[in-house]
């Protein structure tokens, strides 16, 4: 297994940059980061628009958070690569289709979070807001979603991890992400198979675990700073 | 002159045949792996809430490596990798057989169960540890008072999380057709291969996906009607 790691190791990291693209965990790495960034903002105006005091823009956000969420994101991923080039009007590679069915679905996600937590904020806030003479927008931009932000930041990144994990599924559509080397130097070595899908399941294995320690950290920092708080 | 949208090639004829055999495939890989995963899910949860601590320790350790990896990455691991960890016969005897489905079926079932464990775990400390105490006091095992008294009351609370385990169940399918089996997105791109009507091909499946994540989505919302949570 050295012998595998001394090999590859650099391949598996950055794939065959700079003689070429870059691939393998920096590309994953990239495109998680790049998906959970754009994301964030169409899911906070998904989320808004879920609990929007008018129907005409609560109903159709609704419907089109409820049909991504009901699609496995391979789904997702097929249409935007079969459909994006018809409707851009040019080609597009690999890594955008594999970002823009990212953005769509991690946003379908991020909305029922921030919907959640403006929820949870309760109707109270909205209420003083509003009768201290703020817009319905001014009482969500400088009251409700400042807590909501603060409150949901463990589970931003729970929903990391989560991307991280989704962006193996560009494998399917031949991004060179690390799922797609690691069988790459399987069939290179093509004896050692066990070893091979080992060690790309532990760099997963990894990363994500530190980072839900993280977000496990935060929740528990979070809940003792709200509790020293009420109790001041 | 095709239409534009061809509804015949989707009712009837060969690839109609081959879209719904996905779909059965699909449904059969859910229920198989549901099956299997449930009893499974149940005893990690009763293993990380057992007294020994070898045992809480080896519980979590179990769910966080299989949580923390991507299914993808899981499945690449038992199709390409484990097979050769087996004695020869035992793999020529695999081999003879459907592979691809043996280990779509264990990777669905390890990934499903890590999940569902830890909606059974947080279903039984909801149950008030008195419950337990009392069924101790009264002379039942660890096992019968989990049994009779515990479980039966945290199933209640743990159905509804279950139902959307099985909803992310059903659309992890999908993900199968990366080793070769031949479920609803591996048929369907089949289909549009063979004919280029990629539309009328990827909107069958997704028709499928997402009514049947809807009926899931309704017996989640039936049962916590029929069945409310009943607080002592």
């Amino acid at each position: 297994m050295i012998e595998l790691i001394d090999t590859y190791w650099l391949y598996f990291l950055v794939g065959q940059y700079p003689h070429g693209p870059l691939g393998g965990l920096a590309l994953t790495l990239i495109l998680a980061v790049l998906g959970l960034l754009f994301a964030f903002p169409l899911g906070l105006v998904f989320g808004i628009a879920r609990v929007s005091p008018w129907r005409s823009v609560r109903w159709p956000v609704t419907a089109l958070i409820q049909v991504v969420r009901g699609t496995p994101l391979l789904m997702v991923v097929f249409w935007a690569y079969f459909f994006l080039p018809s409707l851009t009007g040019q080609n597009t590679d690999q890594f955008w289709t594999m970002l823009t069915a990212l953005v769509v679905f991690d946003a379908a996600y991020l909305a029922e979070i921030i919907r959640a937590g403006i929820q949870g904020i309760g109707k109270g806030q909205t209420e003083s807001a509003r009768s201290l003479g703020f817009s319905y927008l001014d009482a969500m931009r400088l009251v409700i979603l400042p807590q909501v932000v603060r409150n949901m930041l463990p589970s931003l990144v729970n929903q990391f991890v989560a991307t991280i994990k989704e962006t193996s599924l560009g494998y399917i559509i031949g991004l060179t992400e690390v799922s797609f080397i690691a069988t790459q130097i399987n069939t290179q070595v093509l004896t050692r198979p066990a070893e091979v899908y080992l060690l790309l399941g532990l760099t997963y294995f990894i990363l994500c675990f530190g980072l839900s320690r993280l977000a496990f950290w935060l929740e528990r920092h979070l809940q003792q700073r709200t509790m020293a708080k009420a109790h001041a | 002159m095709t239409p534009i949208f061809d509804l015949n090639l989707l009712l009837t004829g060969t690839y109609h045949d081959w879209l719904v055999a996905g779909l059965i495939t699909s449904l059969s890989l859910t229920g198989i792996s549901l099956a299997l995963a449930l009893p499974l899910a149940i005893v990690i949860a009763l293993i990380r809430l057992s007294p020994v601590k070898l045992l809480q320790w080896s519980g979590f350790a179990f769910v966080e490596a299989i949580r923390n990896v991507p299914l993808l990455a899981h499945l690449l691991f038992w199709y390409f990798g484990a097979p050769e960890l087996l004695p020869t016969a035992l793999r020529e005897w695999l081999y003879a057989r459907n592979v691809e489905a043996t280990s779509a079926i264990i990777a669905l079932t390890l990934y499903t169960a890590a999940y569902m464990s830890e909606d059974v775990r947080s279903g039984i400390r909801s149950i008030p540890g008195q419950q337990f105490e009392a069924a101790r006091a009264l002379g039942f095992s660890f096992v019968a008072s989990m049994r009779l008294v515990v479980l039966p009351q945290a199933l209640r609370v743990t159905i509804p999380p279950l139902i959307s385990q099985t909803l992310n169940l059903w659309k992890d399918t999908s993900i199968a057709t990366v080793i070769g089996v031949a479920e609803l997105m591996y048929q369907a791109a089949k289909v549009e291969s063979a004919t280029f009507r990629s539309f009328e091909a990827f909107a069958f499946a997704s028709v499928c996906y997402l009514g049947m994540s809807l009926l899931i989505t309704g017996a989640a919302g039936w049962y916590q009607g029929r069945f409310p949570v009943r607080t002592a």
